[in-house]
């Protein structure tokens, strides 16, 4: 939310992002409007790493998809180095902007053997010859861990930890500046979970890349991330360092989501959230508050009026209890 | 002594594959009491899910488990045909799968679905499965039970589905549940809730489940007895609090140093790793099938493993700690 002073532009932001989609109802109804985000303003700043967490259907993969310009907003803007996103270059972007995705069985081309795979980013791009490309995915391979012998093997002849190495592969032979990884371990055994989680740091201490870090996975969006976000039915609920976040949650919702998270301590039994269970509808959000039916703080005012965000610590948070205007604010003298 | 519910012992399903036999579980033993919760952990292609599949008997015509003893209840499970089978499953054991929207009959209503189960096994009249049937879903959290019935799956989410295939699984006052991966596809904060609900009805109902999980923090937090599976194999069983207290198999501590601890591992830090790839399991397989990707390993590795350990808590190893460096100092 907040640029610190003198910081350049950041390198990717969203400003006021509405996102509404148009969902059937049936054959003769008419389709509803569901919005996946509601008025987000969001920045990637150089080197860091954006942790964003969040239930599904909260607008996480929706918000990846506009920053990779994969959709357009329904209203706001994107912003690159401080320039709307339609006026850049559609391949200049590419070779700096690149995802990976969340399921590495569908999204390598099944018919493509690897160095093919690998390569296409060169190629589209024009960069090299074809023995400098061969060369430059056979270094690309050895990066990511994958021994060189694989280059003329099918996606389907890997396992699934060697699938998304090489779809980190393909996404860092260009040399990106910023890597969106919408959950890339949560389809992977722990043991190759951590190998990718290792890979990932390593690469960005080595390359300087800047990641947007998608994941339900707490304990490893704290492991990874500098500055996470906290999404709740398409707004960001709270943002912060990711020290802050971790030790201190404000949000009651991000208290309930690290309250969820199950670490392997025997004896502690399985947490109580407090939350009542139903995730609301997105067609049909509820009023005020979009957290105040599941909310154990919740009072009068969340159900009639929308919390607006409060500038907190390095970030916000979008609460009543740290509104100073609002009726909730002196019962939690923090 | 409380009397077992489950026993099995020296289990071992192979199925014929193109060119050889795909030894996918080799030899398990484990039992299970009334009351307990067992969570079998392992990472995908460990044989967990056809172990369930072998006690459930669903595992197909072409693939026969053999065990020296798998019995339910004091039933040969072994030697129970098809109709006998059939007569347990659902009324006394029964299964919650992964993807409730899979399992769950598109289209048939949830009603349709719970009530059938009840009638079929129960002999219940549909007015009795039906109140039954309400019960269940409010037990399991499910607000405006009666309405729900005439629903269709599609039009619940993945929590509330899930929620429906615990009140299907329970229609019939089951005795034994098995569980795998009940909470995989689910939000943690849904994950959370769903797992207490199943703990406190297999306490509450007496019954025994087991669970089925590669998330070690879902097994720390539920499990009475935990059973660690490498490659089709038992390599470390015990109480809880013994296997993460004190992990004395390679592969569990290599496994446990994998997760990040929040407020442990540092921020950033590396993560262990165990380096290498399950091995094939089709054609002879000898020795410790861990030890191509093991630390300790030693040539020794490939004989015989003895089964080491001190009461319940049992692991699978040459190394008599678990580890090679104490068995020198101690030489």
């Amino acid at each position: 939310m907040l640029d610190r002073a003198g910081a350049a532009h950041p390198t990717l932001e969203i400003r006021n992002v509405t996102k509404t989609y148009s969902v059937k109802q049936g054959l003769m109804a008419k389709p509803k409007p569901l919005t996946a985000l509601r008025d987000v303003s969001l920045s990637l700043r150089k080197g860091e790493v954006l942790g964003l967490v969040g239930e599904s259907g909260c607008g996480k993969s929706t918000l990846a998809k506009i920053l990779l310009g994969l959709e357009a907003p329904t209203e706001g803007e994107v912003l690159v180095d401080g320039q709307a996103l339609g006026s850049h270059d559609r391949l200049a972007l590419a070779r700096r902007i690149q995802p990976i995705f969340q399921d590495p069985y569908s999204s390598l081309n099944p018919r493509k053997s690897i160095a093919d795979i690998v390569s296409l980013p060169l190629r589209i791009h024009g960069i090299g010859d074809a023995a400098s490309q061969k060369q430059a995915v056979r270094d690309m391979l050895d990066v990511v861990g994958l021994p060189a012998r694989v280059m003329n093997s099918y996606p389907s002849q890997m396992s699934g930890g060697q699938r998304q190495r090489v779809a980190i592969a393909r996404a860092l032979i260009i040399k990106p500046e910023v890597v969106i990884c919408d959950e890339p371990t949560s389809a992977l055994d722990v043991s190759v979970q951590s190998q990718i989680l290792n890979l990932l740091g390593d690469l960005r201490r080595e390359f300087g890349l800047t990641y947007l870090f998608i994941s339900h996975n707490l304990a490893v969006v704290e492991h990874l991330a500098t500055r996470v976000a906290v999404m709740y039915l398409g707004r960001i609920v709270e943002e912060a360092e990711a020290g802050d976040l971790f030790d201190a949650p404000a949000h009651p919702y991000t208290q309930a989501l690290l309250k969820s998270v199950l670490t392997p301590e025997p004896g502690l039994g399985v947490p109580d959230t407090q939350l009542g269970m139903a995730y609301p509808n997105p067609i049909d959000p509820p009023s005020g508050c979009a957290f105040h039916p599941r909310c154990p703080k919740a009072g009068p005012v969340c159900s009639a009026t929308a919390p607006v965000p409060v500038p907190m610590r390095e970030g916000h948070v979008e609460c009543h209890l740290f509104d100073p205007k609002s009726p909730l604010y002196e019962d939690t003298s923090r | 002594m409380e009397k077992t519910l489950l026993n099995v012992r020296n289990l071992t399903i192979d199925i014929p594959v193109g060119g050889g036999t795909l030894h996918a579980v080799r030899g398990i033993d484990f039992s299970l009491n009334r009351g307990e919760v067992l969570c079998i952990v392992g990472e995908s292609g460990s044989g967990k899910s056809l172990t369930s599949l072998a006690l459930m008997g669903l595992l197909g015509k072409k693939i026969t488990p053999r065990a020296d003893e798998m019995s339910f209840d004091g039933i040969n499970l072994l030697k129970a045909g098809s109709r006998q089978m059939r007569a347990l499953r659902g009324a006394r054991m029964s299964m919650i799968f992964q993807e409730p929207m899979t399992s769950l009959n598109p289209a048939y209503t949830i009603g349709d679905q719970l009530i059938e189960a009840r009638m079929l096994h129960g002999g219940a009249s549909r007015a009795e499965a039906r109140a039954r049937a309400i019960e269940l879903l409010e037990k399991v959290g499910i607000t405006a039970a009666a309405s729900r019935l005439s629903q269709y799956p599609h039009q619940l989410s993945g929590g509330l589905r899930q929620r429906v295939m615990i009140a299907m699984a329970l229609m019939c006052g089951p005795e034994l549940i098995i569980a795998d991966e009940p909470t995989t596809a689910l939000d943690v904060t849904i994950q959370a809730q769903i797992l207490r609900l199943l703990v406190d009805l297999v306490r509450e109902m007496g019954m025994a489940m087991i669970l089925i999980t590669h998330d070690l923090g879902v097994v720390a937090r539920v499990a009475d007895k935990v059973a660690v599976m490498y490659a089709g194999g038992l390599v470390e069983t015990g109480p809880a609090a013994d296997v993460f207290g004190q992990p004395r198999h390679p592969y569990t501590r290599g496994l446990l140093a994998c997760i990040p601890l929040p407020g442990k591992t540092e921020r950033g830090a590396p993560l262990g790793t165990i380096p290498g790839i399950v091995p094939s399991l089709v054609g002879e397989v000898s020795g410790c099938t861990f030890r191509t990707r093991c630390a300790e390993a030693g040539p020794d590795c490939r004989g015989t493993i003895p089964l080491r350990g001190e009461g319940a808590h049992e692991f699978r190893c040459v190394h008599a700690e678990g580890r090679r460096v104490s068995e020198q100092e101690g030489a």
